[in-house]
């Protein structure tokens, strides 16, 4: 009788505030899911080989995790080139996935030197040079940090030798398809136009004033909760964007507006089609959307 | 010609004549009968179209709301600065109102004067949106582009629209001493002074 060796999973990280290697830790089956894998180094889990073994490029690596930006000169661990070991593991693995935005789109980190860092196949929209090479077994999961759940879903399909459906960057489309605007329990607010008073209210969208991007932003936050719970928008907090390959942008709390108009459109609605909506919809007052939805005792 | 097409010419036919009537002698002295007769159909088949003389002013404020709109998104669609938008945009207020006076008059005297016939079916902007959304639109990219100064849309709207329709109201009353072509640039300018960045 024969045992399928598991895959090999390599969490490597390059310029990064270790945010999505804290995010999927807080995945509520963590070790169901890497249980599919012989985890040969993480950055926080016990793992089979050292730092040092992964240096010497001896580890082996079905799939890799990349964690943070990229730069190909002057970031080094012991005293290597980090550039040089995702190249090594990079060629060695049969998958990469790019976890969080500043390893797929340079993301916060790119702010720092906008020149010289960026993703590892992506710099902010445009392919870098490396992006042919790698292509093929490339897979994006941006955000910051990416949800523990998109990770796991491919992780999962990777373990069971499923087909992953991509959009252009690398999306998946199951996780990117949607906007974080899907599932908003603001919906019939964001509708009839009516914008909320303050932050943390359950009452109005955050899109008018706020500097919501829910709306032109991929992403399944209001789809599959953060901690199963909640999300930014529902919580009363302006989606930041933080999955698009233009983050992160300035003013994330005031949405830009010309003579009242947001500068920025619903994702793929065309300008005149929204005006007209709008000017219509601004012309009803419904009473159930002008009042609190619990008034609480003083 | 198809029988749908006949109907949408009658139907249009009907809205122009309406239209004349309502904004010469007024909506509450104007009858069905009345346009039925300057139209030679009878009054039963006039209801055919539209079940009510409410019904029918509503249709008429979208059609001309539709008509101007128009006429503005060719404007909005030009290469041109916003200070030249300004002037085009004059120019086909004031062209229509020289032209198809009843057009901008029937909104002057017959859509605001009337504001009971309206409320239901055109709460607000609903029957306007079509000529709104080019405004906004042109307000919109000429923010946009740095041309104008960024501001409430209704502060801006309203010396833009307000300052035009008092201008053709006064032209309607026949107290301009000159025609309402002679007033395009100097407007156009005190428009543009009053709203760029």
């Amino acid at each position: 009788m024969f045992i399928t060796p598991k895959p090999t999973l390599l969490w490597l990280q390059a310029i990064t505030c270790n945010g999505n290697t804290h995010s999927f830790l807080n995945h509520p089956d963590l070790f169901s899911i890497l249980s599919h894998f012989e985890i040969v180094h993480h950055p926080s889990l016990e793992s089979s080989y050292t730092m040092e073994d992964v240096i010497n490029g001896e580890v082996p690596c079905d799939v890799l995790i990349l964690e943070g930006s990229f730069i190909d000169e002057g970031f080094l661990k012991a005293g290597v080139e980090v550039s040089s070991l995702i190249h090594t593991y990079a060629t060695k693995a049969k998958h990469i996935i790019s976890a969080g935005t500043c390893a797929t789109f340079g993301g916060i980190f790119k702010q720092k030197d906008p020149e010289n860092i960026s993703g590892f196949c992506f710099d902010l929209e445009e392919k870098t040079s490396r992006y042919d090479t790698y292509a093929s077994k490339l897979i994006s999961l941006p955000g910051c940090p990416m949800h523990p759940k998109w990770m796991s879903y491919v992780l999962l399909m990777l373990a069971a030798n499923k087909k992953i459906a991509i959009d252009n960057l690398h999306r998946p489309v199951e996780l990117y398809g949607y906007t974080v605007h899907t599932g908003c329990t603001r919906n019939e607010y964001f509708e009839w136009k009516i914008d909320t008073k303050n932050y943390g209210l359950k009452e109005g969208c955050l899109f008018y004033e706020q500097g919501c991007q829910g709306p032109y932003t991929r992403g399944s936050c209001n789809k599959i909760l953060w901690n199963d719970i909640s999300s930014k928008t529902r919580a009363g907090t302006p989606c930041f964007g933080c999955t698009e390959p233009t983050f992160p942008k300035a003013s994330l709390f005031h949405t830009q507006t010309n003579m009242g108009i947001p500068a920025k459109m619903p994702l793929g609605v065309p300008r005149r089609a929204y005006l007209t909506l709008t000017g219509v919809v601004k012309s009803f007052k419904i009473k159930r959307f002008t009042t609190r939805l619990l008034e609480y005792d003083e | 010609m198809k029988i749908a097409e006949k109907k949408a010419l009658k139907r249009e036919s009907i809205i122009q004549t309406a239209l004349q009537l309502f904004s010469t002698n007024g909506f509450h002295k104007t009858t069905i009968p009345d346009i039925a007769t300057k139209l030679q159909m009878s009054v039963g088949n006039l209801y055919n179209y539209f079940s009510s003389k409410d019904i029918l002013a509503q249709e008429i404020i979208k059609y001309t709301s539709e008509a101007l709109g128009e006429k503005i998104r060719v404007v909005n669609m030009m290469d041109v600065s916003a200070e030249e938008k300004i002037h085009k945009i004059v120019t086909v207020y004031f062209t229509m109102a020289q032209d198809k006076p009843e057009m901008i008059e029937y909104f002057l005297r017959v859509y605001l004067s009337n504001r009971e016939v309206f409320k239901d079916g055109c709460d607000g902007m609903v029957c306007v949106s079509g000529f709104i959304t080019e405004i906004m639109i042109f307000f919109d990219d000429s923010v946009s582009s740095g041309e104008l100064r960024n501001q409430d849309f209704f502060s801006a709207f309203g010396l833009f629209m307000g300052y035009l329709g008092g201008m053709v109201f006064l032209k309607g009353e026949e107290v301009l001493p000159k025609g309402i072509e002679f007033y395009i640039d100097d407007i156009s300018r005190n428009i543009y002074n009053a709203l760029k960045a």
